[in-house]
């Protein structure tokens, strides 16, 4: 069979350099990357890139960072397998492919002038952050912002300078919470379903952005519905497995939609009747 | 000139002469009433009345392995995509794979364009056959109204007797057969013949499910919690088997493979299955469709519910491979009337022709 050279493929990667690695957790570690020529990503807060390596593979990873942040952009990965085991090995000044970015993120426009609240639990933080940092740099054109985090233990804690420096901010209200806590730890402990009752909010003017495993939305959801925030009005992302992040090859199909174009961000009154979706 | 024909004599001939120019891909006995689409060089080899192949022609358009990029690591990550792709004549496309190949047209056209099966196809020429009669109990193409031809085709051949007529539908269909000594013009009782099996074929054919086309996407809308779903996930095996064989399944996994080298390589798809159990699984582990249940529910909403909203289009082609296959005889004839019976929307006179 001829094998033809493609200028224009959809699977072509984009050859990028690590500018920066910092182990976080015991399984996470940080990632800064620069596109080839420093070009920007040019991404949403939510979007995804596909990140490759040849030789072992490619697979989605959530986008950290703001696109505020320009000439690089960050992601954050657990070491869950093979392909991850891989990417956890590089160190500044390796090189990694980068396709897209992918998906819709959230919408920030229709964000804009109402109340925020932020919910995120384990991973789901590394997503929000992108959304997150992106309303704090531009803090003035949105309303109220409340975040909530939550997480198993105090190792398990992400970006915990950052955090601090939410924590201090006059216009960002934090709250935070573990499963399990530590002798150190001065915070809350339980559930981050736990910390949305104490929220003080106007329902009818507050978005609720929701980010964390897959077994937690419902019970979130059931606590935000019972705020009375609109079901248009709690959006959140979901994890599949956007194997190819071009609407094809089948893995992240939700019902009738696919993850990988038609999200990860949706809002609750889209997917509530999608029975495979929470 | 729209229609010739041809001895039935001379079709060997015709096949044997088109193979010296091009690939040509034709139905080939394969024993136990199986046949398969395989490269010929004579007309011999060739079985052109055949029940739908094992595979449909869908393995020319996404091949089972293709090749997207080759890579070299040495010097970084470098990749080079490619396109793999050759000029064939695929002959003796019945009208259900004439459907299933439209539809992955839809499939892989639709924004962001898949570049590599559009290439692909264009360098592709097809020739269908017409199915006069039932291949077998397994069919429904009447149910989805394909048992007559809709287009997709560059020349379509019908037995009328002791002759083939061949609608000459495009340009490159009119190329081959111009190249060809052995075609005349279709004469008027020529094409009287196909109007009357056309018309016999309208008593021949009638709906296989008790049911309207139209109404089809409606009773899904309301079949989404049948017990069905739970008979089919008791019997299924969870093998694949349905998918790889159905004409409009293209789901597929995107898998490195480096040489020994250790630093060049490929990267490349191959077909993957809805019904294999780690085909929803994230990296956590969870997996979104982990009942057999669900996964059958799912192909079968993949082909009459998810397309119709997407593409307005039924994907179920009715060619009956996906029953024909299965080991656990999952027959989806069956599970249609089951769920039409379930609604009380039973229509007898849903109807011929």
């Amino acid at each position: 069979m001829e094998q033809i050279e493609l200028k224009d493929s959809e699977y072509e990667i984009k050859k990028s350099k690590v500018l920066r690695t910092k182990q976080m957790t015991e399984t996470e570690k940080y990632f800064e990357i620069e596109l080839p020529g420093g070009e920007s990503l040019d991404h949403e807060p939510g979007q995804f890139v596909e990140v490759s390596l040849l030789g072992v593979g490619e697979a989605p990873i959530s986008v950290s960072s703001s696109p505020t942040k320009r000439g690089s952009f960050e992601l954050v990965v657990r070491n869950t397998g093979k392909f991850t085991g891989a990417l956890h090995k590089l160190e500044a000044g390796d090189e990694v492919g980068i396709r897209g970015p992918f998906g819709k993120g959230f919408p920030v426009r229709i964000l804009e002038g109402n109340d925020l609240l932020f919910v995120a639990a384990g991973l789901g933080l590394v997503p929000l952050r992108s959304l997150i940092n992106y309303v704090i740099d531009n803090r003035r054109d949105f309303g109220k912002v409340d975040i909530l985090l939550g997480c198993k233990t105090p190792q398990n804690m992400l970006f915990n300078d950052e955090v601090d420096d939410w924590n201090k901010r006059l216009d960002v209200k934090l709250n935070c919470t573990v499963d399990q806590a530590d002798p150190d730890w001065k915070g809350n402990v339980g559930l981050i379903t736990s910390l949305i009752p104490g929220i003080t909010l106007e329902p009818e003017r507050t978005f609720a952005v929701v980010v964390g495993p897959p077994v937690m939305y419902k019970f979130v959801i059931a606590e935000l519905l019972k705020k009375e925030i609109p079901e248009r009005q709690i959006l959140v992302s979901l994890e599949r497995h956007m194997k190819c992040g071009l609407g094809k090859c089948g893995h992240c199909q939700i019902g009738n939609v696919y993850c990988c174009q038609d999200g990860p961000v949706f809002s609750y009154d889209k997917i509530k009747d999608i029975k495979e979706a929470l | 000139m729209q229609y010739v024909t041809i001895k039935k004599t001379d079709l060997d001939k015709f096949i044997t002469e088109l193979a010296k120019g091009q690939r040509v891909v034709a139905p080939v006995a394969k024993g136990s009433n199986k046949f398969a689409f395989e490269d010929v060089t004579s007309g011999e080899q060739v079985s052109i009345d055949h029940i739908p192949t094992i595979l449909p022609p869908k393995k020319y358009f996404i091949p089972q392995f293709e090749t997207l990029a080759t890579f070299d690591t040495s010097k970084g990550q470098d990749m080079q995509p490619v396109v793999e792709c050759e000029e064939m004549v695929l002959f003796g496309v019945h009208t259900c794979d004439l459907a299933g190949i439209q539809c992955l047209n839809m499939v892989f056209s639709e924004r962001p364009k898949d570049i590599n099966y559009l290439i692909r196809k264009n360098k592709i020429t097809i020739v269908g056959y017409e199915c006069n009669d039932y291949c077998d109990e397994f069919a429904s193409c009447r149910l989805v109204h394909n048992h007559t031809p809709n287009g997709g085709y560059d020349l379509f051949m019908t037995d009328i007797g002791d002759k083939y007529i061949i609608h000459i539908n495009t340009q490159a269909g009119d190329a081959i057969i111009e190249k060809s000594k052995l075609f005349a013009e279709a004469t008027p009782p020529d094409l009287k013949a196909l109007d009357a099996l056309r018309e016999e074929k309208r008593k021949i054919f009638a709906n296989e499910v008790p049911v309207v086309h139209e109404k089809i996407p409606e009773m899904f809308d309301k079949s989404y919690n049948s017990k069905v779903w739970e008979q089919l996930g008791e019997k299924c095996l969870a093998c694949g088997n349905c998918t790889n064989v159905c004409p409009t399944c293209y789901c597929f996994d995107v898998v490195d493979e480096p040489n020994l080298d250790l630093k060049t390589g490929k990267r490349y798809r191959r077909w993957d299955s809805c019904q294999n159990e780690g085909f929803a699984k994230v990296a956590g582990g969870e997996s979104f469709r982990e009942e057999r249940a669900a996964r059958q529910r799912h192909r079968y909403y993949r082909k009459f519910k998810y397309p119709m909203e997407k593409f307005s289009r039924l994907f179920c082609t009715g060619c009956g491979r996906c029953s024909r296959t299965c080991m656990a005889e999952i027959n989806l004839k069956e599970t249609l009337t089951q769920l039409v019976e379930e609604q009380d929307i039973k229509d007898t006179k849903a109807g011929r022709g």
